[in-house]
This record gives structure tokens, C-alpha cells and sequence, in this order.
């Protein structure tokens, strides 16, 4: 996983809500078995419209999505956090989060950015005032800022220490493995296994 | 301490806490199926891992399958599924592949095997593992990452949700279903309503349910943007294992019998979030938008953008009727479509079949009707109970087991335009197809859809 820290870039407004993974994907995409290429694909079936806020020269090489809420609901495709990410995102703001996304994305380094719904809507107007503005998403002092403006974030600390350090968590289990098989020992005896 | 379900199941099987961290989470069964895993495989693969327990994992093939019978004729997909059987063979894990008379949806074959049992974690790269919640554990959806987590280790890093409550009391009423419920709950609690909690259902609607039902309220859990849902095990839950193939037997019954009756929410138990739901006040449901949350009652008609105080709600709205081709204020029954379908984990079971049947026996569909049984052994217990002979009388096509329509990632497709009566989980934009325009219902709604060509509750037929 790459490592987050901070990360200032350009970004592109989504005034969309209910962004739910099939949008970010479509399920065609999901036949590759390799874990590249999916750039291709990133709302394959909305780019078709030429007036797609994705397609407007303005925001080319935006690198901060800022969306709607209920971003990444629905499929628990991870592809969608890879489609993403190959498209050239680092962060993705919004107010709400489909669940299993978000935990997709910290997997992944993908940073995903809570604020507050008017705030999202006040980045949104700005980006659309001057598509060149530049945003800064600071993991470390857990901000977004723009413009002059600041606003904070939530984050755990352990899931903002490993995005930080870019750490791959089946290690970090692995460190426990003593722990995993004291408890095996100890399961109900009637579990079931599939053999 | 007082603690609800979820919190004695969580609490079962942690492995280990640690201040500042999320609960290293034991997982009792890793559900694998062909799309979310190849990679997680790979993974595998480049660090030199291995997987902890295949015993406790088990795969089919269900995403890319044809349902009509022959090879796959896309070679992409064919790749795919080739691959997971490359890939179970060489970690040593129990597959179904197509043909196999195991094979089947991975939700639907979790529990006709008697896998699924109260007060399991159960796990699986696929949104829809809310399904297995019915039996009173914890089953919830993960991405590919986490998949290769779960291979390496048997286990998962996680923040214990919040607990939500959903109380339904009273009876539902004759023609109202599963389905019926949770698409009123989703459309009460909206499409975020249930995001960072672990849902409950609980009340006197909910004990009247089957495991069939339970099965697809807490399959739709994820619509309403839980991360899990459940429902505490009764004698409807034991009835319904008895005599599994992978249920226990002899004094290991009894003892596992014993432990599921403590699987209850305390009564002084305190819930986050408590939402109340009356089941005798509903009716057949539908949606008429792109999100599984736009859902009314048949008996209404399609709503106007300006219905709607929230802005965002209301240009959702307005975005939702272009998408769907409709005009705000047409009856919902007046809503013609063209292709009717019965399957997916949500509503694909030997019940769900039943229900179709009964309404299309004696009766000719006029719109292209397919009859997707959720798995082969579904689909050899409707032919031993002679649905297919209704179905196929009724004019409909009876078909292999498979996730078919409820995603298109195999032929069964829309064509851009066209609009279903699909009894599956998810309205999203092209979800059945690009262009595809979906309308989630009931087993019976569709049945009676496919019989008029357009939306019908059964008792709209003579």
C-alpha cells in the first residue's frame, strides 16, 4: 500500500449522491483477474456523456474527488477503490460513506474524507469557481484546506497511523499469529468445517 | 453487563483487543466465489503466503455462470472461473464448480448446507453476506484486501459497528412478504440510514418470518447501508438445520442447541438506535428510482422531484425519473416492462419459487419471464416438486442456477431502454444492463408483473 501523508492537488466536484459502486465500476469491469487496467472502466457509463463533469477539460489531472453523500454504497467491489486510484485519485471528500468502500480505500491508501455537507458544498462551489484551485488533504494534521479555508476531519488513530506508514495489515496480523491460534483452541467444538 | 446480540457475537470472537486498535475478529467461514478473489489469490501468492484454514472456506462458481446450459462462451469470464479453480485446487479449498450438484449462489449454498449457523462470523467478497446474518450471527461483506486478509489469517482487523434496533410489530398482511418489509424499511431509513450499524431485526413480524424470509430481510440489510443484519435464532432456526449436511449431530445438537438459546438481546439490553416499523399497516412495494431507498407502495404513483423538502433528495429524484423514463404522477400499476425476474440471493430459494408458481399456475405470462433458481439444489427441489412444469406451461424460461440478471456479469442482460420486475437487491443505473431500467419486487409482484406486463400486486388478478 502506498503511504499517505499529505497530499495537495486539484480537485473535481461530483454534485452527485447515492455515487454507488456500480456507477464507479460496472460490473463488466470485474471480469479481469489482474488488479491493473481499470482506469479504463472508472464511471465507464457516465463518461459517455460528453457534458460529465469527469470529461470537462477544467479538471484534467484533478487528483482529489470531491462527491455527494452515500459515496461507494452498494457492491463491495474493490475495484472500485482500484479504478480510482489508477485514474490518478488520492482522496475522495464526501459527507456519508457506503461502509464497505471506505474500508476498501484505507486497504488500499485511498484516502477517504468525511466533512460536514455544507462544507463538501462549499469546496464544491469553490472548485467550480476556479477549477485550477488548489486542495490540500493533510492526514497528519487531519485537515482539508483551500483557499484560506480549514476544515478538520475524523479519523482513527490507528487506521490514520497505518495510511501514514503505509503499512500492510495481513503483516500486522501476522505479528498475533500466537494470539489466533490460542483462540483456535479454544472454538465450540461443533462449528462446522467444509470438508 | 446487559448486551444485544451482535455485542455477544462480536464479543465471541475476539481474538484479541488492544487499546487504540480495532478487535482482531475470528472468522468462522470465508464464503470465496469467482469475481473478488483472483486477485487476493495473487496476493497470496507474492508474499510467499499460504491459506490458515481451507477447511473453513468454501467456493462456487455463481457471478459469470450462463443459465442456460454449455460452456461460457465469454472468454473473459471463462478466464475467470478457470482461474478460481486453479486457484482452489492449488490452496486446497472446497469448490462447486458449474454443474456440480452443489453449485449455486454463494449466499444461497452457505445455508442449504447447513454451513450458516446462529452465532457464526461469516465473511465473503460479496456486499449480499448480510444474508447468512438470519441464522444470529455476524456475516458481512468485504473487498478484495480483505479477502487475502481473511486467506492469510482467519481473521479480520474491525471496529465493532453500532447497534440499531429495527422493531416490527405486528402481523404482515396476507400477500405481503419479506421483500415487501425490507423495501419499506430501506425506504423509511434511506439508503444511509443503517451506515456504521449492525441492524437487529426483532418483533413479532420478524419471529412469523421463515428462515426463507429472514434470509431476505437481512440480504437487503446492505441496501439500508448496515454493515450487517440479524436476527435472533429460534425454533424456526433449529427446525430449519436439522438434518443439514454440515449441522451437528448427536450430543453435539444438543450441546449447539443450548448455546444458540442464549443467542438473544438481553431485555434491559440498550440498542444505539431504535427504529419502529408497524408490519400490519404495509402493502407491496416497489421502487420506481436508481436507489434501492426510492420505494413506494404499489398502490401509489411515481413521485415528483418537488415532493421532496431535501435538495439533495430532490435533484436524486429528478435524475432518478429521466434515467427510468417516467413522469411523475403515472400510477405505479400503469408502469409497463418487458422482461420479468425471479432469482438472486435475495429472493431465489426453494419459497420464493413456491410463491411465483403458485401465482403463474394456470396462467400465461406475456412478457419474457426468466426463473433463475438460486442454486442447483433449489433447482432440483422445484423440479421434484413440479414448478418447473407451471413455469414453463406459464410460458416462462426455466433456467440454471446462477446470479444471472440480478448483475448481467453473464448473458442475461437488459438491452438499453428496457425495464424489468426483477424480485433482486439493486435499481442501480445499469445494474442489469447498460440503459437497463430496474424496478425491485416480491416473488409474487413479479409473478403477477409477468401475467398483465406491467406492475400488478396478485390480488389485482382476477
Amino acid at each position: 500500500m502506498d503511504a499517505f501523508t499529505t497530499h495537495t492537488g486539484t480537485a473535481v466536484p461530483l454534485r452527485r449522491s447515492n455515487v454507488d459502486t456500480d456507477q464507479i465500476i460496472p460490473a463488466v469491469w470485474l471480469k479481469q483477474v489482474s488488479r491493473t487496467g481499470f482506469e479504463k472502466g472508472l464511471f465507464a457509463a457516465w463518461r459517455e456523456d460528453p457534458t460529465f463533469v469527469l470529461n470537462d477539460p477544467a479538471y484534467e489531472g484533478a487528483s482529489i474527488l470531491v462527491s455527494g453523500p452515500d459515496f461507494g454504497t452498494g457492491s463491495s467491489r474493490e475495484h472500485a477503490v482500484w479504478a480510482l486510484q489508477q485514474y490518478g485519485f488520492r482522496a475522495v471528500i464526501a459527507a456519508r460513506f457506503g461502509d464497505i468502500f471506505r474500508n476498501n480505500s484505507t486497504k488500499m491508501g485511498l484516502l477517504p474524507v468525511v466533512l460536514p455537507g455544507d462544507k463538501v458544498e462549499a469546496l464544491q462551489a469553490a472548485i467550480e469557481a476556479d477549477p485550477g484551485l488548489e486542495v490540500t488533504v493533510d492526514l497528519a494534521e487531519r485537515q482539508v484546506r483551500w483557499a484560506g479555508e480549514s476544515v478538520g476531519f475524523e479519523i482513527d488513530d490507528y487506521t490514520r497511523w497505518r495510511l501514514m506508514e503505509g503499512l500492510d495489515d495481513i503483516g500486522l496480523t501476522l505479528r498475533h499469529a500466537d494470539d489466533v491460534a490460542t483462540y483456535e483452541n479454544g472454538r465450540q467444538p461443533w462449528l462446522p468445517t467444509t470438508v | 453487563m446487559a448486551r444485544t446480540l451482535a455485542e455477544k457475537v462480536w464479543e465471541q470472537h475476539v481474538v484479541r483487543r488492544a487499546d487504540g486498535e480495532p478487535d482482531l475478529l475470528y472468522i468462522d467461514l470465508h464464503l470465496i466465489h469467482e469475481v473478488t478473489s483472483p486477485q487476493a489469490f495473487d496476493g497470496l501468492r507474492l508474499a510467499g503466503r499460504t491459506v490458515r484454514r481451507p477447511e473453513l472456506t468454501i467456493a462456487t462458481e455463481d457471478h459469470n455462470v450462463p443459465t442456460v446450459l454449455g460452456p461460457i462462451a465469454d472468454p473473459v469470464s471463462k478466464t475467470q472461473v478457470e482461474t478460481l479453480r486453479k486457484n482452489a485446487a492449488e490452496f486446497g479449498i472446497r469448490l462447486h464448480p458449474m454443474g456440480d450438484a452443489g453449485q449455486g449462489v454463494v449466499h444461497i449454498i452457505g445455508p442449504q448446507f447447513g454451513l450458516t449457523q446462529p452465532g457464526m462470523t461469516i465473511v465473503c467478497g460479496d456486499s449480499h453476506t448480510s444474508t447468512h446474518g438470519a441464522f444470529g450471527g455476524i456475516a458481512f461483506g468485504i473487498g478484495t484486501s480483505e479477502v487475502e486478509h481473511v486467506l492469510a489469517t482467519q481473521t479480520l482487523p474491525a471496529y465493532r459497528p453500532k447497534t440499531m434496533a429495527i422493531e416490527v410489530s405486528g402481523e404482515l398482511p396476507v400477500g405481503v412478504t419479506a421483500k415487501d418489509l425490507i423495501l419499506a424499511i430501506i425506504a423509511k431509513i434511506g439508503t444511509g440510514g443503517g451506515q456504521g450499524y449492525i441492524v437487529e431485526y426483532r418483533g413479532e413480524a420478524v419471529r412469523k418470518l421463515s428462515m426463507e424470509g429472514r434470509m431476505t430481510v437481512c440480504n437487503m440489510s446492505i441496501e439500508a447501508g448496515a454493515r450487517a443484519g440479524l436476527i435472533a435464532p429460534d425454533e424456526t432456526t433449529f427446525d430449519y438445520l436439522k438434518g443439514r449436511q454440515h449441522a451437528p449431530t448427536g450430543e453435539a445438537w444438543d450441546q449447539a442447541v443450548e448455546y444458540w438459546k442464549s443467542l438473544r438481546t438481553d431485555d434491559d439490553a440498550v440498542f444505539d438506535k431504535v427504529v419502529e416499523i408497524d408490519a400490519s399497516t404495509l402493502t407491496p412495494y416497489v421502487t420506481w428510482g436508481t436507489n434501492p431507498g426510492q420505494g413506494l407502495p404499489l398502490d401509489a404513483s411515481v413521485p415528483s422531484p418537488e415532493d421532496f423538502a431535501d435538495p439533495i433528495a430532490r435533484s436524486s429524484a429528478e435524475r432518478a425519473l429521466e434515467y427510468m423514463g417516467l413522469t411523475a404522477g403515472t400510477p405505479l400499476r400503469e408502469i409497463q416492462v418487458d422482461t420479468v425476474f425471479v432469482g438472486s440471493c435475495t429472493n431465489g430459494r426453494i419459497e420464493d419459487l413456491r410463491a411465483a408458481a403458485e401465482i403463474l399456475r394456470g396462467r400465461q405470462v406475456t412478457t419474457r419471464t426468466l426463473i433463475v433458481p438460486g442454486s442447483m439444489l433449489v433447482k432440483l427441489q422445484a423440479e421434484q416438486e413440479g414448478l418447473h412444469e407451471v413455469f414453463k406451461a406459464a410460458g416462462a424460461e426455466w433456467r440454471e442456477a446462477g446470479c444471472s440478471m440480478c448483475l448481467g456479469m453473464n448473458p442475461d442482460t437488459l438491452q438499453p431502454g428496457e425495464r424489468s420486475a426483477s424480485t433482486s437487491n439493486r435499481n442501480f443505473e445499469g445494474r442489469q444492463g447498460k440503459g437497463g431500467r430496474t424496478h425491485l419486487v416480491s416473488p409474487q409482484v413479479a409473478a403477477a408483473t409477468a401475467v398483465t406486463g406491467r406492475l400488478t400486486a396478485p390480488a389485482d388478478l382476477a
